[in-house]
């Protein structure tokens, strides 16, 4: 079979070196019980924050919104649980800044918010696309593979563009993760429909579904889903990291290529995660908005498992129901190995695009020494972009934002290939990350100082 | 508190395996067939050359990292591969001081002063082996066959003088050159090995071997244009374990695929400049030197084609 993949770049041994997926693979999805009380951000997707709208003392039902967004691009947060709030103060979030937090107080019923409405197909077809989209939005759905960024604005195309592909993301290239995998073999009809849904909003041609080779049940299981609904399509693509970056997803599945500095949008395509299609079914056939998702808890936990769990669960009640640690821990991530979010505390609470919680020992965990670049060049070999990593790496070491610009840093989309394949060790990544927040701060600053000017 | 124990750090969290002290490893390692071919055809005495050359380098590396106050680099290998580098490009009948210097000129003028590993400019087995040539031309050029006592022209010289060698003992190694460059099939294992275990990529090796065949090829025969023998011009002095082993030096040559490739084809063709024009009948040396200084450059001005630029839709 000719497997689709990305043009330039990548890292394949990845795969076969830290697979790590073995360990929950073949684990059903189960169900994690919230805990007494659960912490819900406030900032659950890129873009603006949410204001929370409940009071302490309040009784709230599952569903019901606690945080309504302050911008278009953000999404609102619901209650996962039922109960009383009891408290809305800042703690610690996985993006490791203290913000504010609605804590409720589980009460165990799960009483569902009355207001909440489910659709049947006969009730969705008489729908428009806009008011699809406003279900959307109301749900509170963001990308679920762990960007989030709120669905709802993805599915708000400029007049000028015209979306004909949706590329929904199925590749969970990053080791150790399972939950999108499960996602697909357990509920693949709830992705279909989600698919199906989205498809009414956005009306393209066709929709592409990507799928690793290294999860050939997954692509059954779609593929046996996906039957008889026009336009679908499952793209079987070679393993390889990272297939699942938006921009590489969509040259394996189509052929084109965002170009630099653009959207999906520009190159007529919208990427949705599977998890985020499923979300999207939940939302309009069951009137349930995004109170849950799928994690995978793996790495050094006695039992890894694949669990459903409410937003607001910490870290540590998860990892508590995964048998706690093993061994000797050293880091504690939100995320993929490859782009996961290391914690330096357990008491973070899960979020809506909290894909996995990834607990690595010594062995793992070893923040390794630098030595020289040797200038090999296989980060550049390695760079799915088409960058010189170490070029920019190098620049930013020297504070020189310019050359680092220069050297297309911004392009870079921190897939992590280059620090990965490094034989020097060195720590690429982070130098690009802070050339780009450099190159970002600079770039507000000539903004502001021309508005001022223009005045 | 457990939490404490929690390491903060930029992802990916994973990494791959090659290290700088692996990649050295296996040059070593692929330097190997070459070495034992020599021990066969020159007897003991070459080895105690290629020693010789690694101790000058290993000693004087360890020297200059205290004399500089910095960690001792010795265990990433590279002081090791320098000096094999060197060895395997001296007559197998050098005086045992001769390599020795070589080595602490390689490491301690090329190397060291300019940052260590990483940051030389020069590739420093090909700099030290200029050195030598330039100090003890006699030395360096007195290739007698220690095993059966026939003292002979390089292959290259034997052209020159209208009295090519035969295609199998260029292969098999049955003339006279220097230590690890007289067996190709040896060399060739070798580099088979680097590709294999993805340390080198083919893409300034292929340029190397373009540029010397090509130019040998056009300008290399004495009979007019077009008259050369590509075949010989590779198989004779230290073509293939420039293009394998030299050219593509990590630090010393660009880092892009289009860079390396430009890099080993003007390196190749200057290589056949020399031999075919110059007064020196081998021309890898000064040919691969002047490349390297020619690297910074290259690099900066071929770059990769970045992901999305110019394909727009």
């Amino acid at each position: 079979m000719n497997l689709l993949k990305f043009s330039r770049g990548g890292v394949s041994p990845l795969h076969s070196e830290h697979e790590g997926k073995t360990l929950t693979e073949k684990k059903p999805v189960v169900e994690l019980p919230a805990g007494k009380t659960v912490s819900i951000p406030m900032v659950q997707n890129l873009g603006a924050p949410c204001r929370p709208v409940v009071t302490v003392g309040q009784e709230v039902g599952v569903g019901e919104v606690i945080g309504e967004p302050l911008g278009f691009v953000a999404a609102p947060v619901h209650a996962s649980v039922s109960g009383k709030v009891i408290a809305v103060r800042d703690l610690l979030h996985v993006n490791g800044k203290l913000l504010p937090h609605v804590i409720i107080e589980n009460d165990g019923e799960y009483r569902v918010n009355s207001a909440l409405k489910a659709h049947t197909w006969e009730e969705v077809a008489a729908l428009s696309p806009e008011a699809l989209g406003k279900i959307v939005l109301d749900a509170g759905i963001v990308g679920a593979g762990g960007a989030t960024f709120p669905t709802h604005v993805k599915l708000s195309i400029p007049a000028d563009k015209k979306v004909d592909m949706l590329v929904i993301n199925g590749a969970e290239c990053e080791p150790f993760l399972t939950a999108d995998y499960r996602l697909m073999l357990e509920q693949s009809q709830d992705v279909i429909d989600g698919i199906r849904l989205l498809m009414q909003i956005l009306s393209p041609d066709k929709a592409l579904i990507g799928i690793e080779d290294n999860k050939p049940k997954a692509i059954e299981a779609m593929q046996q889903a996906g039957k008889g609904v026009p336009g679908v399509q499952v793209c079987v693509m070679r393993t390889k990291y990272p297939q699942g970056s938006e921009k590489q997803l969509i040259e394996a599945c189509t052929g084109r290529q965002v170009p630099s500095g653009k959207l999906p949008a520009d190159a007529g395509c919208v990427v949705v995660n599977v998890g985020t299609c499923a979300a999207v079914a939940d939302a309009v056939l069951r009137g349930m908005p995004m109170v849950s998702r799928i994690t995978t808890v793996t790495g050094a936990v006695r039992e890894p498992k694949n669990v459903r769990v409410r937003i607001g669960t910490s870290f540590s009640e998860a990892i508590d129901f995964c048998g706690g640690y093993e061994g000797d821990v050293k880091k504690l991530i939100s995320g993929g190995p490859m782009m996961g979010v290391t914690q330096f505390d357990d008491g973070v609470h899960i979020v809506k695009g909290t894909s996995g919680i990834l607990v690595l020992n010594a062995g793992y965990a070893n923040y390794p020494d630098e030595s020289s670049c040797l200038h090999c060049g296989k980060c550049v070999y390695a760079c799915p972009m088409g960058l010189m990593p170490l070029k920019i790496d190098l620049w930013s070491r020297k504070k020189n934002w310019e050359m680092a610009e220069d050297y297309l840093a911004m392009n870079c989309i921190e897939c992590g290939s280059c620090s990965y394949v490094c034989p020097s060790k060195r720590h690429i990544v982070q130098g690009i990350r802070l050339a780009k927040a450099e190159i970002g701060r600079i770039r507000r600053e000539k903004a502001a100082k021309q508005k001022e000017g223009g005045k | 508190m457990e939490q404490a124990k929690f390491v903060a750090s930029s992802s990916p969290h994973v990494r791959g395996r090659q290290t700088v002290q692996s990649i050295m490893l296996d040059v070593c390692i692929a330097l190997l067939p070459s070495a034992l071919f020599a021990l066969y055809r020159f007897g003991a005495y070459s080895w105690a050359v290629l020693f010789s050359c690694v101790a000058g380098s290993m000693i004087t590396e360890w020297a200059c990292n205290k004399l500089m106050k910095k960690p001792n680099s010795l265990k990433d290998l590279s002081a090791v591969v320098t000096g094999l580098m060197l060895g395997m490009c001296c007559p197998p009948t050098v005086p045992l001081w001769l390599p020795f210097v070589g080595g602490v000129f390689a490491i301690g003028i090329v190397k060291m002063p300019f940052g260590g590993l990483g940051h030389n400019f020069l590739n420093p087995a090909l700099a030290a082996r200029a050195f030598l040539l330039a100090s003890w031309p006699s030395m360096m050029t007195t290739w007698s066959n220690a095993v059966d006592a026939v003292s002979g022209a390089t292959p290259l010289e034997a052209y020159k003088l209208g009295q090519p060698a035969g295609y199998s003992d260029l292969l098999f190694g049955h003339v006279d050159g220097s230590i690890g460059e007289v067996c190709k099939i040896a060399l060739l294992v070798g580099a088979a090995y680097l590709i294999i275990r993805k340390v080198i990529n083919l893409n300034t090796p292929v340029g190397f071997v373009v540029g010397v065949a090509g130019f040998a090829w056009i300008f290399g025969g004495y009979g007019g244009l077009f008259t050369g023998d590509p075949l010989y011009a590779l198989l004779s002095g230290g073509a293939l374990m420039g293009a394998f082993f030299m050219c593509n030096d990590y630090t010393t040559s660009p880092c892009t695929p289009a860079g390396q490739f430009l890099m080993g084809l003007l390196a190749g063709i200057l290589t056949g400049v020399i031999r075919r024009f110059g007064a020196y009948v081998e021309g890898v040396t000064y040919a691969i030197l002047f490349l390297n200084v020619c690297t910074p450059l290259i690099d900066r001005y071929i770059r990769p084609k970045a992901f999305g630029e110019g394909k727009a839709k």
